[in-house]
């Protein structure tokens, strides 16, 4: 580290709250807000390890009442299997309804075409907002984080979406205090982001003291893997090698991953990390970022993120 | 990053950058992630590939920061954009504002949350009037730290004469804009001079790096100075829905405690109907609490069966603030449309939501004579004086002594914009303005 390396961690003060108890309290006082303040939340719950957070934390928030509010996933219909089965386990242990916007039944009956690069990441958006207006979902709760990406560190706890489901960067609310405006006129509707003030490692440290369960590919595992630009791909049905070169990069590995998308368009991390401490070591001395080491559907543009969000994305 | 390291105990420091425009806030931002070594490989070849594309000579660290398209093509910051990082002894969440007069709404934001806001001035320009208007943002925000980097000391030729000549000017300025706690550090944004590192430029200097001083500020309120001010969020009543057949009675207030500690056995009174009653248990999910405090998100249950809803507030018995439907207070107005008497606004105080109207507006505060200005209308960043009746009546207290329940926001009826930011009283008084004024707008 720097010229502090010596030096004692400044220590909590009787009556501070440490960095994760103040995550915790921030998180949980947002989802609070929102579920008065809304007539219909929702939250957008996909298996991956934010979206688990997120939903831990409106559990916590509740108790002893049920979690009030229903999950939506939009299924791509190339999700990894285990995260699938995850999922559903949560939905029934925690007596949730689970509602499912399906991108394959999108492609079935023609509103959306497959592209070319056979990616369904940017197809998630219609769904997603045909999910939201059919459901009437007036506020949408989401695991994103501002330290991701950004184009997300720009976007307020609370953020404001037109009846199209865009969002205008440059025209947002100012966000005061902890005072969330959640005003909004019919047809609009309110992304809520109780993470934003998280970074990845507070995830996983927060999943360590919580002791959160996660699905297995978060952790290190053997897996048959090939390289396409310069990512680790999963050799499955919707993620197989499409060139020669593809092809004689096949090989099995010790893997993990670091965020959950879509099988076609998330790569593995070559990693031993088989435990929440290893993967806390790995992730605290990694180099890269999370999406950028993983995600294929980020490394479009430089704005890549803004212009999907504007869209009316995640 | 080095933040694995992080004590489990280690607290969170929120900071704000504030200052003129071109100050050089985003470099300065950008060279704290970088040299704390909190930017990855991938982002820093990002930085490098397009200051190389635009033909500069080295990485442009702003480009860390400025995320939009239309920061890019422009050049600027529009945007409050959050940065994380960490050291080995504490966390950061910091809150990059832009220093365009047109984004002050910005400043505000960022400022409200801040433990300690970083304003940079430019050594050869001193103070302009926009850093004025940051510092006294600042300052009615009651932020507790104010730092002030006086960047590009490498342009004045570490120059310890022009350092403290402008030292003396911001510990002037700040007196009469009433800022708590000034602090000073020379630096070089674009070098890196006492940034991270100690630099030998500046061998005058024998204080703390930027980041150092950063690491050291106190953070926090001493909550037990406080009386307890609980604003309820949610009632939790399960009833039928409850997943463990025990809590089928269950009646808990969810909440997250705005000032002081609560313990069971307490005494307290439910605003606004003043009935008293004790705490009878502090509930969590993770079981009960034998004490909480500020700023914990807890569900307390009360010995009583008292009706209470949300945007009601359980306070100390032993010292409850008074209602009240007519309001004194300092607005910093972030709306388009300039505010005018007369006008019909809501307002957020903790988790409640009235009607109110625009009673008057006193003035406005004229950055550069530092005094109030009679005046009936606030513009856009203007900061000033209204007069608001509220349809029901607030436990509103002093800002300047209650920075969660001195709070509200000004939203409009029609389109829910948030119109600005509002301090219960005269948040104005905290500073003292020198020079002459007319009696009847003295504060």
């Amino acid at each position: 580290m720097t010229t502090t390396t010596d030096a004692p961690a400044v220590q909590a003060a009787p009556y501070t709250l440490s960095h994760l108890d103040l995550l915790e309290s921030e998180a949980i006082h947002i989802i609070r807000e929102v579920v008065a303040e809304f007539e219909r939340p929702a939250l957008l719950f996909s298996g991956g390890k934010d979206s688990v957070v997120m939903l831990h934390l409106a559990a916590k928030a509740f108790w002893p009442a049920p979690v009030p509010f229903p999950v939506v996933h939009v299924d791509t219909g190339h999700n990894f299997p285990e995260v699938l089965a995850y999922r559903d386990a949560e939905v029934e242990r925690l007596g949730l309804r689970l509602v499912v916007a399906s991108v394959q039944d999108y492609l079935d009956d023609g509103r959306l075409q497959e592209r070319a690069d056979g990616t369904r990441n940017p197809l998630q958006t219609q769904p997603l907002l045909d999910a939201i207006s059919g459901g009437r979902f007036d506020a949408v709760f989401g695991g994103g984080r501002r330290d991701e990406e950004k184009a997300r560190a720009k976007e307020r706890v609370l953020s404001l979406r037109d009846e199209f489901g865009q969002w205008d960067p440059r025209n947002q609310r100012p966000e005061l205090w902890n005072l969330y405006n959640g005003r909004h006129r019919p047809g609009e509707h309110v992304r809520a982001f109780p993470l934003s003030n998280w970074t990845e490692l507070d995830v996983w440290r927060y999943i360590e003291r919580e002791n959160i369960a996660l699905p297995g590919l978060y952790y290190a595992h053997e897996r048959e893997v090939f390289d396409r630009d310069g990512m680790l791909l999963a050799v499955g049905p919707y993620s197989a090698p499409r060139t020669d070169a593809e092809a004689a990069s096949v090989r099995t590995e010790v893997v993990r991953y670091r965020t959950v998308g879509d099988m076609s368009c998330t790569g593995a991390v070559s990693s031993d990390a088989t435990t929440v401490a290893d993967v806390i070591a790995e992730v605290a001395t990694t180099r890269i970022t999370e999406r950028g080491a993983t995600r294929a559907d980020d490394r479009i543009s430089e704005a890549a993120m803004e212009d999907r969000k504007k869209e009316g994305y995640f | 990053m080095s933040t694995a390291t992080l004590p489990a105990s280690a607290t969170l420091l929120r900071l704000a950058t504030a200052g003129s425009v071109d100050d050089g806030k985003s470099t300065l931002v950008g060279r704290l992630l970088y040299d704390s070594k909190s930017v990855l490989a991938d982002q820093l070849d990002a930085v490098e590939r397009v200051s190389r594309d635009r033909g500069l000579d080295g990485a442009d660290l702003a480009l860390l920061t400025d995320g939009l398209r239309a920061e890019r093509e422009q050049g600027i910051t529009i945007d409050v954009a959050y940065r994380y990082f960490a050291t080995a002894r504490r966390a950061f969440v910091l809150a990059d504002c832009p220093g365009h007069v047109q984004y002050t709404r910005n400043t505000v934001t960022g400022a409200s949350t801040a433990d300690a806001v970083v304003l940079l001035i430019d050594a050869r320009k001193g103070l302009l009037e926009q850093t004025r208007r940051h510092l006294a943002v600042a300052s009615l925000l009651r932020v507790p730290h104010v730092v002030v980097a006086v960047n590009k000391i490498d342009l004045v030729d570490y120059s310890a004469e022009r350092y403290a000549e402008l030292a003396a000017e911001i510990r002037a300025a700040s007196a009469d804009l009433g800022v708590p706690a000034i602090h000073t550090v020379p630096v070089s944004a674009l070098v890196g001079d006492n940034v991270v590192d100690r630099s030998d430029a500046t061998p005058w200097y024998d204080g703390p790096s930027l980041l150092e001083l950063l690491e050291d500020l106190p953070v926090g309120e001493d909550v037990t100075a406080q009386h307890l001010r609980f604003p309820v969020q949610v009632v939790l009543r399960p009833q039928g829905a409850a997943r463990d057949p025990q809590h089928v009675d269950y009646r808990g207030y969810a909440g997250q405690i705005a000032e002081g500690v609560v313990r069971p056995g307490d005494e307290v009174v439910v605003l606004p109907s003043g009935k008293r009653t004790l705490v009878e248990a502090i509930d969590t999910a993770d079981g009960p609490l034998a004490e909480a405090f500020a700023p914990q998100s807890v569900t307390l249950r009360l010995t009583d069966d008292i009706d209470i809803a949300r945007g009601d507030t359980i306070v100390a018995a032993d010292d409850v603030p008074a209602l009240t439907q007519d309001v004194t207070a300092t607005l910093a107005w972030l709306g388009e449309k300039p505010l005018r008497a007369g006008q019909r606004v809501l307002v957020k105080h903790t988790t409640k939501v009235v009607q109110a109207v625009v009673r008057d507006v006193v003035g406005r505060l004229d950055l550069d004579a530092a005094h109030l200005v009679p005046g009936d209308t606030l513009e856009l960043n203007d900061i000033g004086r209204v007069q608001l009746r509220l349809a029901s009546p607030v436990p509103a207290e002093e800002y300047a002594e209650h920075r969660r329940t001195g709070a509200f926001c000004v939203i409009d009826p029609a389109d829910g914009l948030t119109l600005a930011a509002g301090m219960v009283g005269d948040a104005l008084a905290a500073a003292r303005f020198p020079g002459d004024r007319p009696a009847d707008f003295a504060i």
